[in-house]
């Protein structure tokens, strides 16, 4: 692969101002970006770093409410911020080309999914419909779509989520570009998939020497893709380097806490003796949603003090597995035990203390917590309502909470929710099922909504207080990551049902179940090479989707 | 009468040319586009016709300075939060403010500040406006400006009952919906479906046919039209409520469902409630006015705005406005509440974010 | 086309349901007046043997249930029977003016669909601008008039004043189409200010809705020239809320007919279901209400049906 040097993009100081609340504040402080033809450059940050509108910014785009303040955006030796609304339009879709994160909705419902692709094409005069088609179809099987003569004249809705994101690099290829911008492509895909789309992205940008912008949040995917990383912090650039020297060498402190996030990893507790009871038991449980059956056949044991990881990829059960056990949805057959006792199936007909000790902590810590209330309502209500504390016991309680969880009582007994960052919400969130003083947690994907070093702190207080409180937690995860973390036992769940479980350490190495071992292999890793040696491994026939067809 | 043309024309074109030169855009087409239509219309009405639209700028204008310093001693005398909200708050809210305080007064004082009473014969029948009558008489030699003012207390007041007795209807049935669900969700959301099938005006025409025209009546069958439109915003909205986790965390901990409805839900749709009443109060007043603009709600000799503009519409044909007055007086309350609510929705999107 | 039919007629089903229903209503809310019918309509004074005549005539002492059943046969074969008012027949009174209402409701429609339109995409597409405020507080003041008022002060600028059109406009039936135009355009201009407003507003909500989904802006970084993501991209996903708004508004345009008719004493359901109120002439208020509703059901129905059929998801299933 020979990669030429000339300078393809250049971005000078970029100042870009968002509108808000009546006034423009601006949110990119001057970020400078120098990209080479062919190469891939990484633009890594957690949320409100400004990756999305810098990659819009080097098509000469900016959202509504959103504008260039200041700065350059060379392309090819012309300046987007001042060319003319037809130079940039004639640029856009031919020799700058963009995929956006979620396909499904990116994609217009109206029309095939060819029509859109040859758009671009048509419209810039590249060449005719018929050659568009037919090079159509040759992107869609070397993106190794399914069917490439036939996929292309389906409408969006027929495609399937992971096929729709290579149809749309397909389609950002249709003009041959010189530079493409992916907007966080595989963030809204299981890991199975995504490894997929990652290997598919890929091949066809090295296929044809094209430049990109690669845009995400995920270390390990970056890892993969990007000949240089740049990190971005609440729009300004922290570092910039080439992959290997910045994953193995970071200068900056704040790219080592990210780097780091992956380190903290507690010690497989050892397993509880034969004689003890199960905490909760979950045996044979069957349930639906109406007519549509979700679990079949679930059974698994938590112990006191311990953490089992329910782990799987969404619509595999975890979440309604949590929903039986709590008493939300009742089962059509099996049954929940506490503690040796049959649990009544519906949350209703549980009694006060049996509610009290089943708790959980919701992953989208926003929509947990009553935007009208305050902080000290929120945490002081279960300690009323179970407790029965008044006034100033109430409020010793409260504090003693708040502490337990890190926040300053004076500062955050009053505040709103509204007022809070997010892993502060969270830990609201742990202190209001403390309050109740349960004996088992479950905690639905409580992490997955955070920023990684938030996410961190967050699984260190989870871990402290199960160790101080003698907890039991539940984590339903898809991120294999927490789990190696924090978990005692692993249940990997598929299209409800439990496909093998077993104490961590054992389920980390192999041999494992098929599916188990395919969704651990789709697992990106910090290593630059993990993608190269996984195809070369396995042949790029048996990962993602193909496997999992395979496999089922 | 030619200076006046000249004089209007001159000061146009003069203001569009500060505007050009400020380079302020959008006063620029705004000027331009009057200029344009003044010139139109000039030349086919005549003078006539831009001294016409010359007293609606002014108008217009009159009630953009009074709004204005209006909203600037508001932000004086309120405390700091509200005060706070008024300096953002835009023209058309705090005019929208100014008038509904003024038909607040206007209704509570009414004895106070009518000349005469609310049925009382002063002189002959449509008398033209002097000293003693400003707007003149109606069709009995009523004052017709007594009239107007007792008919604020009328007219505004059933308007306001009606709303509030189809609010916490709705607003009861649409939280037993939510926080129910199932059958009882299903059953009140097919029982709305058919009262809304039927358009509202036609309905209560029937249902007052059958239970004959009395204030009560009116009050209670407009009331009970409206209420299905405000449970299916208060099934929505408490809908979306419900399925947060906060309400699931709430059953789970065993939590009645009357402090789930009372103490979760309902502080968290108050916004939208709020916005919901001035426009259901539109809505009503409205339905109101036209039904004893037929003759059928508010019956004499109560003074009522609706009525007032059928019993005198006859006076129209011979080109005179008054009777239009009451009907204006209607539709600025109903665009003051407009605004402000409009405002108040501006208002709660914001905070949103 | 496989997915949209049973949709489709599920709706039409539970159209006709609906429908049904509000007959049942209709006709006992009459049922359910306290006392004797015939009595009520006669007065105290009557004698014993005229409300007896009346209750014959009536039919009133056949079980309710019966004449439900003969008052919905008659009325789905177009007899509603016989008014109390003037002894002639329903059908005969409302036929020619139903045929005035839907001219009438039709002229507005006219007016009103393509510049609500044309109106409510312009002010979304340049949204916050003047034009879009200043069309926006306007649409406002129309929605918040009386019907009665605009209809007034049209009749005091145009009737009165500069004398261009009749300030009473009454249609008959040999009138020429011109005429009939001429004659109607003040009525028909009062009822269009109003829905023009509501569906402007109602298409500008939905037209702002759509240009904020990510398939626009791809298109923008597609290169696309703005008319082209217009007609191409936004148009084709436009049709099914812009069916929903102007059914709707068209279903609220029968209510507001009623209102000015009465004001310009127009010939038409309306102005004659506010008579028979008036008198209290059950048999027409009936009718007319079963009418109006059957309308606005009906154009529900579209709305919901047109919805279904221009969604691309529901016309290609999987």
């Amino acid at each position: 692969m020979v990669k030429e040097k000339s300078v393809l993009l250049e971005i000078k100081d970029l100042r870009i101002e968002g509108y808000s609340d009546e006034e423009w504040i601006e949110i990119v402080h001057g970020v400078n970006l120098t990209l080479h033809r062919g190469e891939v450059m990484g633009l890594i940050g957690e949320s409100g770093a400004g990756k999305s509108t810098i990659g819009l910014a080097a098509m000469g785009f900016t959202r509504d409410g959103c504008r260039i303040s200041g700065g350059s955006v060379l392309f090819d030796g012309m300046d987007l911020t001042t060319a003319s609304r037809a130079e940039r339009r004639a640029l856009r879709g031919s020799r700058i080309a963009y995929v956006a994160q979620s396909a499904a909705a990116s994609f217009n419902p109206a029309h095939k999914l060819i029509e859109q692709h040859t758009e671009s094409g048509r419209l810039h005069k590249i060449s005719s419909k018929s050659e568009m088609e037919a090079d159509a179809i040759e992107l869609y099987r070397r993106l190794r779509l399914p069917n490439p003569e036939e996929i292309g004249f389906r409408y969006p809705h027929q495609v399937s989520g992971g096929q729709l994101q290579r149809a749309m690099t397909a389609m950002a290829m249709s003009c041959r570009p010189d530079l493409i911008i992916f907007d966080e492509p595989t963030t809204a895909l299981d890991v199975t998939t995504q490894i997929e789309v990652l290997a598919a992205i890929r091949d066809i940008v090295e296929q044809f020497n094209t430049a990109a912008l690669y845009i995400t949040h995920d270390l390990a995917v970056v890892a993969q893709m990007a000949d240089r990383i740049k990190v971005l912090l609440k729009g300004d650039e922290v570092e910039e380097a080439e992959t290997r020297k910045m994953l193995a060498d970071p200068e900056e402190d704040y790219t080592k806490s990210l780097w780091s996030v992956r380190s903290f990893e507690r010690e497989q507790k050892p397993p509880p003796p034969a004689s003890e009871k199960p905490l909760i038991s979950v045996r044979n449980v069957d349930a639906s949603y109406g007519p549509v059956p979700v679990l079949k056949g679930v059974s698994f044991d938590i112990y006191r003090g311990q953490t089992v990881a329910v782990v799987g990829e969404s619509g595999s059960g975890k979440s309604t597995t949590a929903r039986c056990i709590t008493g939300l949805l009742p089962p059509d057959a099996g049954e929940i035990l506490y503690d040796g006792h049959v649990l009544p199936a519906r949350y209703q007909n549980r009694s006060k203390e049996q509610l009290r000790q089943v708790q959980m902590i919701y992953q989208m810590a926003d929509t947990a917590l009553n935007p009208k209330k305050t902080i000290g309502e929120i945490i002081g209500r279960p300690l009323q309502f179970y407790g029965g504390l008044r006034g100033a016991e109430l409020k010793t309680a409260i504090d003693q909470l708040l502490d337990q969880i890190e926040l300053e009582p004076s500062l955050y007994y009053k505040r709103l929710p509204s007022e809070l960052s997010g892993g502060q919400k969270q830990r609201v969130g742990i202190a209001r099922a403390l309050a109740a003083g349960p004996t088992f947690i479950i905690c639905d994907e409580v992490t997955s909504a955070l920023d990684q070093l938030v996410a961190e702190g967050i699984l260190r207080l989870l871990d402290r207080l199960q160790k101080e409180l003698d907890l039991a937690y539940m984590f339903i995860t898809h991120d294999l990551a927490t789990v190696r973390a924090i978990s005692d036992v692993v249940v990997v769940m598929k299209e409800g049902e439990v496909v093998e479980q077993g104490p961590k350490d054992v389920m980390f190495k192999p041999p494992h179940h098929e599916y188990t071992d395919l969704l651990l292999s789709s697992v990106p890793e910090m290593d630059p090479d993990w993608l190269t040696h996984l195809l070369e491994e396995r042949g790029v026939d048996n990962v993602g989707e193909a496997a999992h067809d395979k496999k089922t | 009468m030619v200076s006046f043309a000249i004089i209007y024309y001159a000061l146009l074109i003069i203001a569009c040319c500060v505007a050009a030169f400020y380079r302020q855009r959008s006063g620029l087409i705004v000027l331009f586009v009057l200029l344009c239509i003044s010139l139109i219309s000039g030349l086919l009405g005549g003078v006539d016709v831009l001294i016409n639209i010359t007293i609606g700028v002014a108008l217009l204008a009159a009630a953009g300075g009074i709004s204005y310093s209006f909203r600037e001693t508001l932000t004086y005398i309120l405390p700091n939060e509200a005060a706070k909200l008024m300096r953002k708050a835009p023209l058309t809210a705090a005019f929208g403010l100014l008038v509904i305080i003024a038909y607040v007064i206007a209704a509570v004082f009414a004895p106070v500040i009518a000349p005469f009473g609310e049925a009382q014969v002063v002189g002959s029948s449509f008398a033209p406006p002097d000293d003693v009558m400003i707007l003149g008489g109606d069709q009995l030699g009523r004052d017709l400006f007594s009239r107007l003012i007792y008919g604020a207390r009328n007219t505004v007041g059933i308007a306001v009952l009606t709303t509030v007795i189809a609010f916490i209807v709705g607003t009861v049935a649409g939280l037993v919906a939510a926080s129910m669900g199932g059958w009882v969700d299903q059953v009140m959301g097919r029982i709305v479906d058919i009262l809304m099938a039927i358009p509202q005006l036609i309905f209560a025409l029937l249902l007052l046919t059958i239970v004959g025209t009395s204030v009560v009546n009116l009050t209670l069958v407009i009331a009970l039209l409206y209420s299905p439109l405000i449970f299916r915003l208060v099934r929505a909205v408490a809908g979306n409520i419900v399925v947060m986790d906060y309400i699931e965390a709430a059953r789970l901990r065993g939590e009645s469902t009357w402090y789930l409805t009372t103490k979760e839900v309902l502080p968290n749709i108050t916004a939208p409630l709020a916005a919901e009443f001035g426009l259901r109060f539109c809505f009503v007043f409205l339905a109101i006015s036209a039904l004893s603009f037929l003759g059928l709600g508010i019956q004499p000799p109560t003074a009522d705005w609706g009525s007032m503009v059928r019993e005198n519409a006859s006076l129209i044909s011979f080109g005179l406005l008054t009777p239009l007055i009451p009907a204006a007086a209607i539709a600025l309350l109903t665009v003051a509440v407009n605004f402000v609510v409009d405002w108040m929705l501006h208002i709660s999107s914001g905070l949103k974010e | 086309m496989g997915g949209v039919l049973p949709l489709v007629g599920k709706r039409l089903l539970l159209g006709v349901g609906t429908l049904f229903v509000v007959s049942l209503i209709i006709f006992w809310a009459v049922e359910a007046l306290p006392g004797d019918v015939a009595q009520q309509i006669l007065g105290q004074s009557a004698t014993q043997e005229t409300v007896d005549a009346l209750r014959e005539e009536l039919g009133l002492n056949k079980s309710p249930f019966t004449r439900y059943f003969e008052w919905l046969v008659g009325a789905v074969q177009g007899d509603f029977g016989v008014s109390l008012a003037n002894k002639r027949s329903v059908t005969a009174q409302i036929a020619p003016r139903f045929a005035n209402t839907l001219f009438l409701a039709a002229y507005a429609a006219v007016i009103s669909v393509p510049l609500a339109i044309f109106l409510g995409v312009l002010t979304a597409l340049y949204r916050n601008s003047v034009f879009d405020r200043v069309t926006n507080a306007l649409s406002l003041v129309s929605i918040s008039s009386p019907e009665f008022f605009l209809g007034y002060v049209l009749i005091a600028f145009f009737a009165v004043q500069s004398q261009l059109f009749p300030s009473i406009s009454n249609v008959t039936a040999g009138m020429d189409f011109d005429e009939r135009i001429y004659r109607t355009t003040l009525p028909a201009v009062t009822l269009a200010l109003v829905v023009t407003a509501y569906m402007m507003r109602m298409t500008r909500a939905a037209i702002i809705n759509l240009l904020a989904s990510p398939y626009i802006e791809m298109a923008r970084l597609k290169g696309v020239p703005n008319g082209r993501v217009i007609t191409h991209h936004a148009l084709p996903n436009a049709l099914a809320p812009i069916i929903n708004v102007v059914a709707l508004n068209l279903a609220y345009l029968i209510t507001g007919v009623v209102l000015v008719e009465v004001v310009f004493v127009y010939p038409g359901v309306g102005q004659l279901l506010v008579d028979s109120v008036t008198k209290r002439d059950f048999p027409v208020v009936q009718a007319c209400c079963l009418i109006f509703a059957a309308t606005f059901i009906m154009f529900n129905l579209i709305a919901d049906v047109g919805s279904i059929l221009s969604n691309p998801r529901l016309r290609h299933p999987k």
